[in-house]
């Protein structure tokens, strides 16, 4: 009755709705209507193409800092840095974009190669700490996470900018905003970038399903022993795959940082693009296709949830328990695979 | 400045700020101690942060000055009680323990806020009338060079928050009920087959890293941000969790750990007035707990070891 392949895709949709029907209940609870609160989300999402602009344009970080939690995953690696990886890739975007002066054809694929770079070294020295002494990646990631913010805030105000919150913004030679894409979404801040983000996923699909390279990465990530007896290098594979990921992790930054803001600010907190990265990698199943569509979901939801507070008075903070409790299910799906499997025996 | 003012106005803050981390991080040992990882503290302190400010201005008039006392206690029962989703996800439904911790973080934060729109219409929530206040302790704030330093225009939650890891200590170590928990996280499976019940001790030392967060949420919104919002909780939960792994995972140590970190965090604040400080450039301060924390878990400060089943889920009856 039910496939493997059925299954992997019936949990994340179970958990998705019972992730949505919490949050109807919640709505319930303090006396607003679920409907009304579902449908003005869904306006906020897909209202007017301005609306639908503004949700592909978050959807873009999300498909990148998704695929890096989830290339991560694949090698048996939590990289809970992709955040710090975000903000480093972000800062060196809009460096580079400032720092040098070239056409577009040449200042373009170098800022965003910079912003890959960034986010591969973020993610190097906690690969190689795990790769070399077995130091547990998710601690090392945490910690570089705050590093990376202050790093780039102390930088922002010290080095970059003359003591200033924000840095000037780049020029329009480094810039991904597209002038056609914002005047048919009614002038959204949806940009080039989206593009980049698609071919990411397709790299990441191509990389682990079609080279042997990407068939180690997985096969460490099943089972490193029988790995390192079949004769590959296994601390190699995991310092590859935390660079790869933070690459993807540095590309989601230069979306932000070159197309949707167009300069890097000293921040007061997290950007949080990372952290709903692992929300969407699990969500996805941590393969390129689902992590597209969890983005596309998360996004939605994210940009979706800004129109509730005018149009149904619910509080923008109920989509944050939805997904929560969304990460709650898929992570245990232990329970909704024994569920199912007790289906599959009484249907029987 | 004399070295004395200065070390007054350096051990002073640094007790202080450490004072929730201290509390939370031995919350953290326990559950670590039981095999499960907690990357859920910074929710939970959250949680405790929340509950504190909600209940110190809700029952202000109710309890007068014992308010922040009783905010902090009902604070660390709430989340305790809310821990309990955390050990569900990891214990029973065998869910990956630190994804189940970044939804409790997520959860946390999504709940605070939104009750907090609910009850206040707002991001944020009013300033407590009734916070915990600074204290000369009598008499031993009389001891000449020791008095001034330690004992006057102190938090009595910092004692409390010191005493806690010398009982953290005792419980874990010299008690029946701390060697099942620590056997629990070593090797369960020999506990099992001692009569231990595994789930149930997970359970409860998931709840108690649950209940000290709540008190040291609480005690950071009671003495340092007096309110709840969206920036009241940011790190001091992972900040905690480093000052676990720092202290190798014994309540002691993470008490050492912690002090060490409130010492960098009140070095960066006031380096500005001290000499040879003010030339650090501040980030180097601000990194500082970050960077010993990767450091120590390199080796370079004494190899630290995880209890050995931490993470994994126990399935009885498997090898």
């Amino acid at each position: 009755m039910f496939s493997n392949r059925l299954v992997n895709i019936l949990i994340p949709t179970i958990s998705v709705f019972l992730g949505l029907l919490v949050g109807a209940f919640i709505m319930l609870g303090f006396g607003y209507n679920p409907l009304t609160g579902y449908l003005s989300l869904w306006e906020g999402a897909f209202g007017d193409s301005y609306f639908f602009g503004e949700t592909l344009r978050q959807v873009t970080p999300y498909i990148l800092s998704g695929l890096a939690v989830a290339f991560a995953f694949r090698t048996g690696l939590f990289n809970i840095g992709v955040e710090g990886q975000v903000i480093m890739g972000w800062l060196a975007s809009v460096w580079v974009g400032l720092a040098i002066d070239a056409p577009m054809i040449i200042h373009l694929p170098l800022v965003i190669i910079a912003a890959a770079l960034a986010g591969a070294a973020w993610g190097f020295l906690p690969g190689l700490l795990k790769a070399k002494l077995g130091v547990h990646e998710v601690i090392v990631t945490i910690m570089m996470n705050y590093i990376a913010l202050y790093t780039s805030n102390a930088l922002v105000r010290n080095i970059i900018s003359d003591g200033q919150d924000r840095t000037d913004r780049i020029p329009e030679t480094a810039s991904l905003t597209s002038e056609w894409l914002a005047a048919l979404t009614q002038y959204s801040r949806l940009h080039y970038g989206l593009l980049i983000a698609l071919f990411a996923a397709a790299i990441m699909w191509f990389i682990l399903n079609q080279t042997t390279r990407g068939y180690e990465l997985r096969s460490v990530g099943f089972n490193q022993d029988a790995s390192r007896y079949a004769g590959m290098n296994v601390g190699r594979n995991i310092i590859l795959s935390m660079v790869i990921s933070g690459a993807f992790a540095g590309l989601a930054g230069a979306m932000e940082g070159i197309g949707t803001f167009g300069y890097q600010s000293v921040k007061g907190g997290f950007t949080n693009i990372g952290f709903d990265g692992i929300a969407v990698a699990l969500l996805g199943g941590n393969a390129a296709i689902g992590v597209v569509l969890a983005a596309l979901l998360f996004g939605t939801l994210k940009v979706g949830a800004l129109n509730m507070p005018t149009g149904a008075g619910v509080p923008t903070e109920l989509v944050d328990i939805v997904i929560a409790m969304i990460i709650f299910f898929v992570a245990s799906s232990y329970m909704i695979r024994w569920f199912l499997l007790k289906m599959k025996k009484e249907g029987k | 400045m004399g070295f004395l003012d200065i070390l007054q106005s350096i051990i002073g803050p640094a007790i202080f700020f450490s004072a929730p981390l201290i509390l939370t991080a031995i919350g953290g040992v326990f559950s670590e101690r039981s095999g499960v990882v907690n990357i859920g503290l910074e929710g939970l302190m959250v949680m405790g942060a929340f509950v504190g400010i909600v209940f110190n201005l809700t029952f202000i008039d109710t309890f007068g000055s014992w308010t922040p006392w009783v905010s902090i206690f009902v604070a660390m029962i709430i989340s305790a009680i809310f821990s309990i989703i955390h050990a569900i996800a990891s214990v029973t439904f065998r869910a990956d323990q630190v994804v189940s911790g970044v939804a409790i973080n997520f959860l946390a934060l999504g709940l605070g806020l939104f009750l907090t729109k609910q009850w206040y219409g707002k991001g944020q929530t009013d300033m407590v009338s009734r916070p915990f206040y600074t204290t000369d302790v009598p008499l031993l704030s009389d001891i000449p060079i020791i008095g001034p330093l330690f004992f006057s225009g102190m938090y009595l939650t910092s004692y409390v928050a010191i005493a806690f890891a010398f009982v953290g200590w005792y419980v874990l170590y010299k008690t029946p009920f701390g060697l099942r928990l620590r056997s629990v996280g070593e090797h369960p499976m020999a506990a099992d087959t001692n009569g231990i019940n595994v789930s149930r001790m997970r359970y409860v030392a998931v709840m108690i890293s649950g209940a000290m967060a709540g008190l040291g949420g609480s005690v950071f919104a009671l003495t340092i941000a007096l309110n709840f919002s969206h920036s009241t909780i940011v790190g001091q939960g992972f900040m905690s969790l480093a000052a676990v792994i720092f202290g190798k995972w014994h309540p002691l140590g993470a008490m050492g750990a912690a002090l060490f970190f409130g010492f960098a965090q009140s070095l960066s604040i006031i380096s500005s007035g001290v000499p040879l400080l003010q030339d650090v450039p501040q980030v180097f301060l601000l990194i500082a707990p970050y960077v010993l924390t990767i450091l120590a878990l390199a080796g370079v400060i004494g190899r630290a070891e995880a209890p050995k089943a931490i993470g994994t889920p126990y399935i009885k009856g498997s090898r």
